[in-house]
């Protein structure tokens, strides 16, 4: 009995979505409507992305301006990365261990114009609170090669890190020469150890890093790099080096500060995208080495460059979702108009059937045109904007799956939500106001129009966090990482939600206007 | 005339709809001057001290013109829906007349409500910019009537919103179907300002100078005059152009055609 009565309301909800179907396909308008949204979102995908261009001078004359981006290196874990920084190293075959003492840490911050190239003219003493100096592994100095070292930071401590990505901390406090740090990092097959030690006899171990297919010859050195600070600003640091010994396993020859190391700029090439602070270099003091470098070595954030594969989508998602937004309004309200609503209630009477079908349709409908039309406009758009010169993220195809998606839903929910309204209002202007003030107007209050830097900051990642306007956060597809200090704001192009947390706040704003829907339509007279 | 003028007041009074949308200007207005103000934090050393406290205050019209948008689209769609407008056509042949005391109706509801909405704001503003870090603490006059780059900004800000009406008005009277009209008048009004936000310039400023909500909101600025797209009157101008334009483009179309 009671999977009869399930079977039939199955069937009852077919039934009823195949009626509003059927009254939604018969309409020339609506169809020409959803051809129309689809049309439209790769047209201004394309005249966005078309409208995109990047060259860069290497020099202020224009003459040595070119077209194209700066280079952006692919990391080992394969995102972009950052890599630039200076190292003394030497090459060590097989197994082994480098071990050696940081006594001093200090650097240079720029103080000049923030729209000018950074230089050692106008510069304050200080840190960036990831400026890094200490001892690396790596397969190579081409950039994007696969590392691991032990480290001390501007702010952050004792560190060990590989990949560009994986971290672990170790000693806290920073390098003085009352509280200097040793470092040691150790190779047995592909596996590197990092240890720290405050006084170079009692050591800890950090974490260790599996680097799989590490050639047997590898470099070893001691490095220093400095990032930008969290405001922008260049940094470059010096660190001294004592206490070294770079010793083979087996009975090969210790190698200490005497021996020879060669240096390497890695990364800060007038092509390459990481802004840096005056050039690297080493410098020897008999037992001491320092080492100066400027750069970082992390995930490349939003400053390689904004653009996104998701990046020309927006104004044209606007777009589709005011056709379809337009589309939903009438759909629920077109058959009071007609009195048509008194058949569709005597056919169907448990009303809040008739609500769901409707919300099926026009949801699959919003669905299809936005996936679609995106699917389509999202490589069409990327190879625009590539032939243009623009450097976009990587993002692999899930990740590209996901943005479509999230662009049918976006359209399919703000579709469903404008129908709930449609059937509480009963009136369509209304609803279409609605509509478009709560899911579109936010999408472009965006810092531009909320007035300069400081203003309308809070307005705006407040927007984007509790009002349907999150579901925006789906386009979000730059890279984060806790290990580079930089403001991740929606002026940056970061949204404040993950994707499927803003998309879920708009389920929360959709869901409540379906049940309210509900319950009106089941209360009131038709 | 007159007959014509009675006609469409009683028609749009009488509309139930209306008043609720003429309350809805004001406070959505108001609502969200507030709201902006209430969020908006200039830090002092801000570079360019570019903040426009009068613009700023009158943000809230941005949104309520939507609202205006509505009220004449529905004062002109709903009676194609409703078959009305047979009968109004009927009891005054001359087509042209039925639409421009559409026009005059209209315009004058909206003018009166756009009078409180803009004073509202105004006082908003008063009280809170200088929360916001614009005020007489920061180099900033405490907004005042009696400045006469804000009084322009008040006048042109309550035309705004006519002329707003006037060209949601003839888009109605186009398209004749209200879900259609209102969906054409908010993508005439909204989207011209996000595309200018993402595409470079020379074409930003061309799309900026003759859409219908940048140009016009031109008369809101206070501050920086040259680097308006258009002079203030003279983007009001531009959109006198789009709301006669469409009233006229409407009433020959009403005129051609077959209710």
């Amino acid at each position: 009995m009671t999977a009869l009565l399930a079977s039939r309301g199955r069937s009852g909800l077919r039934d009823a979505t195949r009626a509003e179907w059927t009254k939604f396909r018969t309409v020339r308008g609506w169809r020409v409507a959803l051809a129309l949204a689809a049309g439209l979102l790769v047209l201004f995908s394309y005249l966005q992305a078309h409208g995109k261009h990047t060259g860069y001078c290497t020099t202020p004359s224009p003459t040595s301006c070119v077209g194209g981006h700066p280079y952006v290196p692919d990391g080992a874990g394969g995102g972009a990365v950052a890599d630039a920084y200076e190292l003394a190293s030497r090459s060590l075959a097989g197994d082994g261990t480098i071990t050696a003492r940081i006594t001093s840490f200090s650097g240079r911050i720029w103080a000049g114009p923030s729209n000018e190239a950074p230089s050692l003219a106008h510069t304050r003493p200080g840190l960036a609170a990831w400026s890094k100096a200490g001892l690396m592994v790596t397969s190579s100095t081409r950039q994007g090669a696969a590392y691991a070292a032990v480290m001390a930071t501007g702010a952050h401590g004792v560190r060990f890190q590989y990949d560009y990505t994986h971290d672990a901390p170790g000693l806290a406090g920073a390098v003085s020469p009352v509280a200097a740090r040793w470092l040691r990092l150790t190779r047995t097959g592909d596996t590197i150890t990092g240890y720290d030690s405050s006084d170079g006899t009692t050591w800890h171990r950090i974490g260790s890093a599996r680097l799989v297919g590490l050639p047997s010859t590898v470099r070893v050195g001691l490095f220093t790099t400095s990032p930008n600070t969290y405001g922008g600003q260049a940094t470059r640091a010096t660190a001294a080096f004592d206490h070294i010994a770079l010793r083979p396993s087996g009975d090969g020859p210790s190698a200490g500060a005497a021996a020879t190391w060669r240096a390497t700029s890695t990364g800060i090439g007038p092509r390459d995208f990481y802004t840096a602070l005056g050039r690297g270099g080493e410098r020897r003091h008999g037992e001491t080495i320092l080492v100066t470098g400027s750069g970082d070595i992390a995930l490349a954030v939003a400053d390689a460059g904004p653009d996104t594969a998701s990046d020309s989508l927006l104004f044209g998602l606007v777009v589709a979702m005011i056709v379809l937004i337009v589309v939903a309004a009438m759909f629920a309200t077109s058959e009071y108009r007609r009195g048509l609503i008194l058949t569709t209630l005597a056919a169907t009477p448990r009303r809040g059937r008739v609500l769901a079908a409707k919300a099926v349709v026009i949801g699959a409908c919003g669905f299809a045109v936005g996936a679609v039309a995106s699917a389509v406009a999202v490589p069409f758009a990327e190879h625009v904007m590539r032939a243009n010169g623009n450097y976009i993220y990587p993002a692999g195809p899930l990740t590209v799956m996901r943005v479509i998606a999230g662009c049918g839903l976006l359209v399919a929910l703000s579709a469903v939500a404008v129908l709930g309204l449609g059937t509480i209002l009963r009136r369509s202007p209304v609803a279409i106001l609605a509509g478009v003030v709560v899911f579109i107007l936010p999408a472009f209050t965006g810092p531009g129009v909320l007035g300069g830097p400081g203003g309308g900051g809070s307005a705006v990642r407040w927007l984007y966090t509790v009002t349907p306007a999150a579901g925006f956060s789906v386009l979000g597809l730059l890279p984060r990482s806790p290990l580079v200090s930089f403001p991740y704001t929606m002026g940056n192009g970061y949204y404040p939600l993950p994707p499927w947390a803003g998309l879920l706040v708009l389920c929360a704003y959709v869901g409540t206007a379906l049940a309210a829907a509900m319950m009106v339509l089941r209360r009131r007279d038709a | 005339m007159s007959a014509a003028l009675a006609a469409e007041w009683t028609k749009l009074r009488t509309l139930g709809e209306t008043w609720w949308l003429a309350a809805g200007v004001i406070a959505v207005a108001l609502a969200a001057s507030a709201a902006m103000l209430a969020t908006t934090h200039i830090s002092p050393g801000a570079p360019g001290g570019g903040s426009d406290p009068t613009k700023l205050a009158l943000t809230g019209l941005d949104l309520a013109q939507a609202v205006v948008a509505v009220i004449a689209v529905v004062a002109v769609t709903e009676e194609y829906a409703t078959g009305m407008i047979r009968v109004s056509l009927a009891a005054i042949p001359r087509r042209e007349a039925v639409l421009g005391a559409k026009a005059l109706t209209v315009a004058g509801l909206t003018v009166a409500a756009a009078l409180p909405a803009v004073a509202g704001c105004l006082v908003v503003g008063r009280l809170l910019l200088p929360g916001a870090g614009i005020g007489p603490g920061h180099c900033y006059p405490l907004l005042s009537i009696a400045h006469g780059a804000t009084l322009r900004a008040a006048v042109g800000a309550v035309m705004y919103l006519a002329l707003i009406a006037l060209l949601s008005l003839g888009v109605g009277a186009i398209v004749r179907d209200t879900a259609t009209a209102t969906g054409v008048v908010l993508a005439l009004l909204y989207l011209p300002p996000l595309l200018a936000l993402l595409i470079a310039d020379p074409w930003r400023r061309h799309v900026e100078q003759i859409a219908p909500m940048t140009a016009g909101l031109a008369v809101e600025a206070t501050r920086h005059l040259g680097s308006l797209p258009d002079a203030p009157w003279a983007g009001l101008g531009i959109l006198g152009v789009w709301g006669v334009g469409a009233l006229v483009a409407g009433g020959v179309v009403l005129r051609v055609r077959d209710a």
